[in-house]
């Protein structure tokens, strides 16, 4: 990634632009994996209803070298890798020689933001029906050249071949080729018993240059007279440091101090003198902005807060039915914290007039209308390219330190400028997972079904994804500032809060209300899963509380209450390879299940658990994790493992040991010290994913499907394992509530 | 003026000595393997051998190396002729965003030139100042206990067998 290459045009100049849609429509909601533009031609699967035209996708080089173009990013899920495969083979070339452009605003389609396991049903979609379309097309123009029908003719490794001796390369047949034409819907994609590459798992293509130390991420690059900043912020969110900025400007390795307005920097050719001096300015005074509302103690507090209250669900199927038995349970989470390892970080670079910022943000298209609005220049004069940072599971610091190495940059004119945040910065500023609390009542009939259900949810929004320069830390900090964007509640069918609050049991009566609650004490914004970590926890644990209230085996019992084959397979397939019915419990260990459809309509997981707690040590061992996941078509089986069995581990640490502290004034979590996350010690000790695969159906996302069952799962091993019912989290920790 | 002796090879450098080692590998060196996570000792995205013992390349001084040798991942081994340990990550797809890989396939370096045969207790152990955040946690472990095999050894009592 070296800056001649980023600033190079990547295509040699060799293929002309494709046209965009207006700026205007390129304006994105607030919302969570959605955005881009409207959709053109509804017939079109994917994004392609969005860009139909082929060339937005995919071109051909003079040297056959295959080129996509997707608008969603790599955050290290592996989508690269199975697009890189959905494009080679449908369009029957090498692996070795498909390019992925992801998410540039002068390059690819505005896909919006890459978030809510969407990617490969909106973008993988769209290339593989690209693909699909381009190799038709090529075929067409080698049939035309030799007089022959298209559908006589077939293709292998690059080349259109006529199997009798006659073969034409991509690379010749596509200069008379024009991929500037619409998609078309009928192009059929490959027959499953001709995929090579789809349903394997596939090396991640990424990998090699990432564990041999390639520069591989935004934190590496490195362009020409680049110099390092790094910015001036108070503790945490809702401060201000007041610093000594003459005595900055003395301090040795500081060539310049930027400020506008109450933001600040400090800029210098090396990093580690300025390192010293931002501990000497964090050494300032801070003082605490008084327009932040006061945060009441949590998780009831929550119950206390102004709120906006929508039934989002309701059904009266046997208004009839008689119940004999009444339950309810409270569920609650704290505040929790994205904790990426590597901190933000973002590359700028102002010259004649133009704006390039490189920035691991998962919307480079809204990310970079907030900054034409922060510096009040054209959006068309602003490039955002996405370069891959570490791992963030939402919304952290990324857009917010793009958005101040541009205010940085812009005051040092053809001057490129790394500013990477401090780790204190990124603990203190990261938008925190919101803090949520649920409350379920059920009602049990004399033969152990239930008949009537209700869930309740409170929470503020799960997206603060910028839209506009008031949502990023520098906008607020300009004078004067702009306002953030009013907080909204993201709507059904995915849901925000109240995303998984709906359960897909059939029960014959049920209520779901969503409590939103637009007042935000402390900045929260998307994390992995948004409110279905919470509302699956409790719908889960719940289901467990009632089994054993009817006197029914957990498994069963979900069983008995769900009448989607799909959702009963995994179920059943979880339940078989982790030996559900073989289980013995011992003293202090027991067995967990929980099930979900993330969003109701992405990918099925169920995750069984065998979990030991420590007596008076309040440790968990978890001997065993087993999920089945079905996600639809598997792309990649490999990763689809990989993603599970990685959401299992972090899920198990957010739900065991973790909780972001604030004391009404500041947080109290600046580093891993004081907000501990999951090691190796207390990693299980062994993880196993069985994936169903479904050819030919639709790719469902894997990205988030196992946060909530995971949560769910530990909680009612837990209860197994000890008597006792744990509905705090985090479940390692506080004092558990008797069943 | 620093000598140092990287991956074999001698280099020198005109900083500061206090500047931490990490520094001057990605500013001075341009080697991007190692990286920066927290700048306090906490969570090992910084990893790397000086002589055979893995160290927070954040938290050290750059003047305090001395005649020691330096190993970063450059030095185990390329994307056309990867090591054994990359070998074994690889071999295992053992990452997903990446960014703590470089530090894990140090410390796992530095725990197998101690041993080939570490207890899973010893390899947990040896592993845990080490943080990931996506969850790699099993595959990192399979991939040190695979690493383990290649070097002639294996890891003893392993919670889950190299498959
Ligand atoms: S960066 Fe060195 S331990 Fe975190
Ligand atoms: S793989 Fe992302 S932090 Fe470890």
């Amino acid at each position: 990634m070296s800056g001649q290459a980023s600033r190079r045009d990547v295509l040699g100049g060799l293929l002309v632009a494709f046209s965009f849609a207006p700026a205007a429509l390129a304006q994105t909601g607030g919302g969570e994996g959605s955005g881009g533009p409207p959709t053109v031609a509804p017939d079109l699967p994917g994004t392609l209803a969005k860009f139909p035209d082929l060339d937005a996708w995919i071109r051909i080089a003079p040297d056959g070298r295959v080129t996509v173009f997707t608008g969603k990013v790599e955050l290290g899920t592996g989508v690269k890798t199975a697009m890189a495969q959905l494009v080679a083979d449908e369009l029957d070339v090498a692996i070795e020689r498909v390019d992925l452009i992801t998410a540039d605003t002068s390059l690819t389609p505005n896909e919006g933001v890459t978030a809510g396991s969407q990617t490969l049903e909106q973008s993988g979609t769209a290339v593989a029906n690209a693909a699909a379309n381009v190799r038709l097309l090529l075929a067409e123009t080698a049939a035309g050249r030799w007089g022959v029908a298209a559908t006589s003719l077939f293709t292998r490794d690059g080349a259109v071949l006529d199997g009798q001796g006659r073969r034409a390369t991509y690379a010749e047949l596509a200069a008379s080729t024009s991929l500037a034409v619409r998609a078309r819907a009928d192009v059929p994609r490959k027959r499953l018993a001709a995929r090579r590459l789809i349903g394997r798992p596939v090396p991640r293509v990424d990998l090699p240059a990432k564990l041999t130390g390639l520069p591989s991420y935004v934190h590496d690059m490195v362009l020409p007279g680049m110099v390092h900043a790094r910015v001036l912020r108070g503790p945490s969110s809702g401060t201000r440091l007041t610093p000594d900025l003459a005595a900055l400007r003395r301090q040795s390795g500081v060539a310049k101090v930027v400020q506008v307005g109450r933001f600040a920097a400090i800029v210098g050719p090396r990093e580690w003198p300025l390192e010293q001096a931002l501990r000497v300015a964090n050494r300032g005074r801070w003082v605490r902005d008084a327009a932040v509302p006061a945060l009441p103690p949590m998780p009831a507090g929550l119950l206390t807060m102004r709120r906006e209250s929508q039934v989002i669900d309701t059904r009266r199927d046997d208004p009839a039915a008689r119940g004999i038995r009444r339950l309810s349970a409270r569920y609650d989470r704290p505040y929790l914290m994205h904790g990426a390892i590597g901190p933000s970080c973002a590359v700028a670079l102002f010259e004649e007039g133009r704006l390039t910022v490189w920035t691991h943000s998962q919307g480079v298209e809204p990310l970079r209308q907030a900054i034409a609005e922060l510096l009040a220049m054209p959006v068309d004069r602003i490039r955002c390219v996405h370069r891959e940072g570490a791992g963030c599971y939402g919304h952290n610091g990324a857009d917010d330190v793009a958005g101040d190495v541009a205010l940085i940059a812009r005051a040092m004119p053809g001057v490129p400028v790394r500013l990477q945040w401090s780790r204190e910065q990124e603990h203190g500023w990261e938008p925190l997972g919101p803090a949520m609390l649920a409350q379920v009542d059920a009602t049990l009939d004399a033969s152990g079904r239930i008949v009537d259900w209700r869930h309740q949810v409170w929470s503020n929004t799960h997206s603060t994804r910028p839209t506009a320069a008031g949502d990023l830390l520098a906008g607020s900090e300009v004078v004067p500032p702009f306002t953030p964007t009013p907080p909204k509640p993201i709507p059904q069918p995915n849901g925000g809060g109240d995303r998984n609050a709906i359960p897909l049991y059939r029960f014959p009566n049920q209520t779901i209300v969503s409590h939103f609650l637009p007042d935000m004490p402390v900045r929260v914004s998307a994390l992995r899963g948004l409110g279905a970590h919470l509302n699956i926890f409790a719908l889960e644990s719940f289901m467990d509380e009632l089994a054993v209230a009817a006197g029914r085996d957990p498994v069963a019992f979900r069983l008995a209450h769900i009448d989607d084959p799909r959702a009963a397979a995994v179920i059943r397939r979880a339940a078989d390879r982790f030996g559900w019915g073989r289980y013995r419990p011992a003293s202090n260990r027991g067995r967990g299940f929980a099930f979900a459809r993330y969003k109701n309509h992405g990918a099925y997981c169920a995750v069984a658990l065998d979990v030991e707690r420590i007596p008076d040590e309040g440790r968990l061992i978890v001997h065993r994790a087993v999920a089945a996941v079905d996600s639809g078509e598997a792309v990649n089986p490999d990763g689809i493992r990989n993603q599970v069995e990685g959401g299992i581990v972090q899920s198990l640490s957010w739900t065991a040991i973790e909780a972001a502290g604030h004391d009404g004034a500041r947080r109290t979590d600046y580093d891993w010290s004081t907000y501990p996350i999951l090691r190796f010690a207390d990693a299980p000790r062994s993880v196993s994913v069985e994936v169903i695969d479904r050819p030919g159906t639709p790719f469902l996302g894997t990205g988030e499907c196992a946060q909530g069952p995971t949560a769910a799962a530990l909680g009612n091993a837990l209860a197994a394992a000890t008597g006792v019912r744990s509905r705090s989290m985090p479940l390692a920790a506080g004092s558990p509530t008797p069943v | 003026m620093i000598d140092l002796t990287v991956n074999g090879a001698a280099a020198r450098v005109d900083v500061d000595p206090a500047t931490p080692l990490l520094y001057v590998l990605r500013d001075d060196l341009h080697l991007h393997a190692a990286k920066f996570g927290c700048g306090l000792g906490q969570c090992g995205a910084c990893t790397v051998l000086v002589d055979d013992r893995p160290v927070f390349s954040c938290l050290m001084p750059v003047g305090a190396i001395g005649t020691r040798k330096v190993t970063t991942v450059e030095g185990l081994g390329t994307a056309a002729k990867p090591g054994d340990v990359q070998r074994a990550f690889l071999h295992e797809q053992a990452a997903q965003c990446g960014y703590c890989i470089p530090g894990m396939m140090t410390r796992a370096e530095g725990l197998l030139r101690k041993t080939t045969t570490p207890t899973e207790y010893a390899m947990r152990t040896a592993m845990a100042p080490s943080l990931c955040r996506c969850g790699t946690h099993m595959r990192i472990l399979r991939a040190v206990r695979r690493a383990a095999v290649m070097r002639g050894g294996g890891v003893v009592d392993a919670a889950e067998p190299v498959t």
